[in-house]
């Protein structure tokens, strides 16, 4: 159990367990009406002529000519419509929704609409890019030109679902004078607000944005839900009534976004002592039929190069691919997670070509304090890999399960991966694009109210950000109240996202309640507003990828064990063992709950999560043949936090919610290939995989 | 329509609707009863697990006509037992719970499988709970508050 004073009561736990707690599909309204989406049939295509039936009195449709203002969700580009207007991309893209008070109705009418299409030639796989990036450091071409050694391997990664057990749902209605609210299962309420206010081209203060419950979201409710958002606002501002929209299951893993597929290509160019010298990588996105973040994405992804490693000279490009497939997007560890497993395998199989042991090959090209980042930044912060390496190698009994695993044949096999992930936005994200705001208002009781625009969907945002106004104010927990956000009342904090909430939202709400507490004054209301502020040191050219990419990193261990079925190839996990940095731990309980599920999901993702498509059609669309883990198929779990202060963070801490996920693909895929005695060059590594590689090499 | 008759959380009900109707569907719009979740709809997730005659079942599986003459138990009704207390409690003590939309149907897994066995070993308790996902905790933390709710909880069950 917990050390209870290292943790705070979990807020929302009493009403999340007797089923109280109101999650979107639970609330309902007088008079509302449900909405379904009408979706394209076929990947591309242009739409000749769509054959309505007669609609019941109350029922309506509202497609591409309801649209206020702009037909596109504002993300990055404007590349996303709302709704299709004549040509459609994707199997699954919305054309309409039917609106009305009966759902069973509703399925009766969307059914019988009938869309004639002019079919287009789809297209697939990493053939039209739409973004290319590069960057370098030092001299790769002059490493490049005289080698002692190339060695070039390529690595692909499949989609991975968010699965959340929440699906995707949102309830809109009208206020007076024509403000309109809206009611989501959201990450991030000020994106909602942002691209509803920019497709209806609407005041800012008539648009409103309420977070209930949120049943899991993973980075798929970062973007995803602004496109429901502008469906319902445009429906509400013809219909003015509330109208509710829940995404059934196969409708949501079917046509919501999810992990880019890549293809990632490491070439490195050794020394005469086999150091690497030089490494060329060139990263692949499939970012389906619309853009979206995938530019983030991928940013993201080739920064992650080297990982925890430093190699003096790179030169790195990348591509997001534009498909005729559903959008890809965010997902916890948003293009880290590609390029870490691409990162640990290279340099795990290079050890294993010059003969030389993996351990120690990979100790020597570890970064280290003082060390340039991939992208010419620098590691400022100390770099406690070393002690961290030899404590998750202790408690796994690494060294002697790999020395015997090596030799026998009994189909065991042990995994070790080392990981950063960059804390908060890449480059100058924050400061250019966010600006977050925090605000504490103190009443006459000197009861501190919490307003910002993070949202706890089970990541304890609520809690832990509330011990942070707490132990900063000296006051008990209870004298500190975190209402769920409402944008009327909350200012901008930005997303929920990018393991940003505790680093730079609570750094803000610290310094915040010191604010507060220096000028406090019992009996009188008060209230007390911070902004972020930059660190002065961090420096970013967004065109050029270069500089310091993030204000901080986060650093982490794993090692999985697994046995290998050797009739049927199936992997079972037997152990993990996690040791991870992440400034300081505020709450403890919390923390091994991201821990815990972080690994889950980043171990199912490099053995066990499968999902395809097929000339744009998802094999893959429920939770009967997308398998996630179940309570047998993880292992019992040991991890340990290494307290390494971040100056900026609150109390020091960094960010935590991402690292847990990133390194968990590697150290399977390592163990299995322990396993199996082949290099694993693709995940997941299913059995049917495996069976290839023991059949055919 | 002939009347559907069961027991709701220990009281009768009578209800003249189609029998071809998902419980989930009955429970959460017309008896107003939003604690059993809908996550999948095809069985796999257990978010609306609800209890016939204390032996769990997928309410989302489940049509409302074999429901006649049974005893049906949402997490409403048993969250007013003292077993729910110390399941609650070791769930928050344990962190077995995250973002709390499997979490009703999780509890309701426990006492199914605590009331049919009261001291399960470690298999025993994953293979009880192998019926509910849950995407936050990665299972552990679960399987620790209900180890642990055994242990606080020796003469309940």
């Amino acid at each position: 159990m917990f050390d209870q004073t290292k943790s705070t009561p979990k807020i929302d736990h009493e009403d999340k367990c007797s089923g109280q707690a109101l999650y979107v599909s639970d609330i309902s309204m007088p008079d509302m009406l449900y909405a379904k989406t009408v979706r394209a049939s076929i990947a591309h295509g242009k739409i000749k002529a769509i054959e309505r039936p007669p609609l019941p009195s109350g029922y309506h449709f509202i497609d591409h000519r309801d649209i206020r203002a702009k037909n596109f969700v504002k993300m990055v580009f404007e590349d996303w419509p709302v709704f299709a207007t004549d040509t459609v991309n994707y199997i699954g893209e919305p054309i309409m929704l039917v609106v009305g008070p009966d759902r069973a109705e509703l399925d009766r009418i969307a059914k019988s609409i009938k869309i004639d299409y002019e079919i287009l030639p789809p297209t697939f796989g990493f053939t039209d890019s739409q973004i290319h990036k590069a960057f370098t450091k030092g001299n790769p071409a002059d490493a490049f030109s005289h080698p002692h050694k190339v060695i070039e391997e390529t690595f692909e990664t499949g989609y991975q679902e968010q699965a959340y057990i929440e699906p995707q749902g949102m309830l809109a209605y009208p206020e007076e004078d024509g403000k309109i609210t809206l009611i989501g299962s959201i990450q991030c309420p000020y994106y909602v607000k942002n691209a509803v206010l920019n497709c209806l081209d609407y005041p800012e203060d008539k648009i409103r944005v309420i977070q209930p419950a949120v049943g899991g979201a993973f980075g798929g409710k970062e973007e995803f839900p602004s496109t429901i958002a502008c469906q319902l606002a445009t429906a509400v501002l013809k219909i003015h009534k509330p109208i509710k929209l829940i995404y059934e299951r196969e409708e949501d893993m079917l046509t919501t976004t999810k992990r880019h597929p890549s293809k990632i290509r490491m070439k490195a160019a050794l020394d005469s002592e086999g150091k690497i010298e030089a490494i060329e990588a060139h990263v692949s996105l499939d970012g389906g039929a619309y853009i979206g973040l995938s530019g983030v994405v991928l940013s993201r992804a080739m920064i992650a190069v080297t990982s925890a490693y430093t190699v003096a000279n790179l030169n790195v490009s990348g591509d997001v691919y534009v498909t005729n497939t559903v959008p890809t997007g965010a997902f916890r560890g948003f293009g880290a997670p590609q390029m870490i497993f691409a990162m640990e395998m290279f340099i795990h199989h290079i050890a294993k070509q010059l003969e030389a042991d993996p351990l120690e090959y990979r100790l020597r090209h570890l970064a280290r304090q003082g060390d340039k980042t991939s992208t010419n930044g620098l590691f400022r912060d100390p770099i406690i890999m070393k002690e961290m390496i030899a404590k998750a190698m202790d408690i796994s009994g690494y060294r002697a399960k790999v020395a015997a695993y090596g030799k026998e044949t009994r189909n065991r096999g042990i995994g070790m991966s080392f990981f950063l992930h960059g804390c908060g936005f890449t480059g100058s994200g924050e400061s250019t694009h966010i600006n977050a705001k925090v605000k504490l208002i103190k009443d006459e009781s000197d009861h501190v109210n919490v307003y910002v625009a993070a949202v706890d969907m089970g990541q304890g945002a609520k809690t832990s950000l509330k011990r942070v106004v707490a132990m900063t104010l000296s006051v008990p927990d209870a004298q500190v109240t975190f209402d769920n956000p409402d944008t009327d009342y909350v200012p901008d904090s930005g997303p929920t996202v990018a393991s940003r909430t505790m680093m730079i939202v609570g750094g803000l709400l610290a310094r915040c309640a010191q604010t507060l507490k220096d000028s406090w004054k019992a009996g009188q209301r008060q209230e007390v507003v911070e902004r972020y502020i930059q660190p002065s040191y961090m420096k970013w050219d967004e065109d050029k990828l270069q500089g310091d990419a993030y204000p901080a990193y986060s650093w982490g261990v794993n090692v999985v064990e697994v046995a290998l079925d050797s009739t049927t190839y199936q992997v079972k996990p037997i152990g993990i063992w996690s040791v991870y940095d992440v400034g300081k731990v505020i709450d403890e309980r919390i923390l091994f709950g991201q821990a815990d599920g972080g690994i889950a999901q980043g171990i199912a993702y490099g053995y066990l999560e499968v999902m395809r498509h097929e000339n744009g059609v998802l094999r893959q669309k429920n939770m009967t043949d997308y398998i996630i883990p179940t309570s047998m198929d993880m292992p019992p779990t040991e991890t340990v936090f290494y307290e390494n202060p971040f100056a900026y963070g609150p109390y020091g801490a960094k960010g935590a919610g991402e690292l847990t996920l990133v390194g968990g693909a590697p150290a399977i895929a390592l163990a299995i290939e322990q396993a199996v005695k082949r290099p694993i060059n693709v995940i997941p590594a299913t059995p049917e995989t495996i069976m290839e590689l023991l059949k055919h090499g | 329509m002939d009347k559907i008759v069961f027991k709701l959380n220990h009281r009768e009900v009578s209800v003249a609707l189609d029998p071809s109707l998902r419980l989930l569907d009955v429970l959460r719009d017309h008896f107003h009863l939003t604690g059993p979740k809908e996550g999948c709809g095809e069985g796999e997730c257990g978010a609306c697990s609800v209890l016939l005659d204390g032996r769990i079942v997928n309410s989302c599986l489940f049509p409302l006509g074999n429901a006649a003459g049974h005893n049906i138990v949402t997490i409403e009704e048993f969250s007013k037992t003292q077993r729910y207390e110390v399941l609650k409690n070791a769930f928050h003590d344990e962190g077995g719970s995250q973002c709390g939309i499997c979490t009703p149907g999780m509890i309701m897994a426990a006492e199914s499988l605590l009331a049919a066995n009261p001291q399960p070993s470690d298999e025993e308790i994953r293979i009880g709970l192998s019926g509910n996902l849950c995407r936050c905790t990665g299972y552990n933390m679960i399987v620790k508050a209900v180890k642990l709710a055994i242990a606080r909880g020796t003469d309940l069950w």
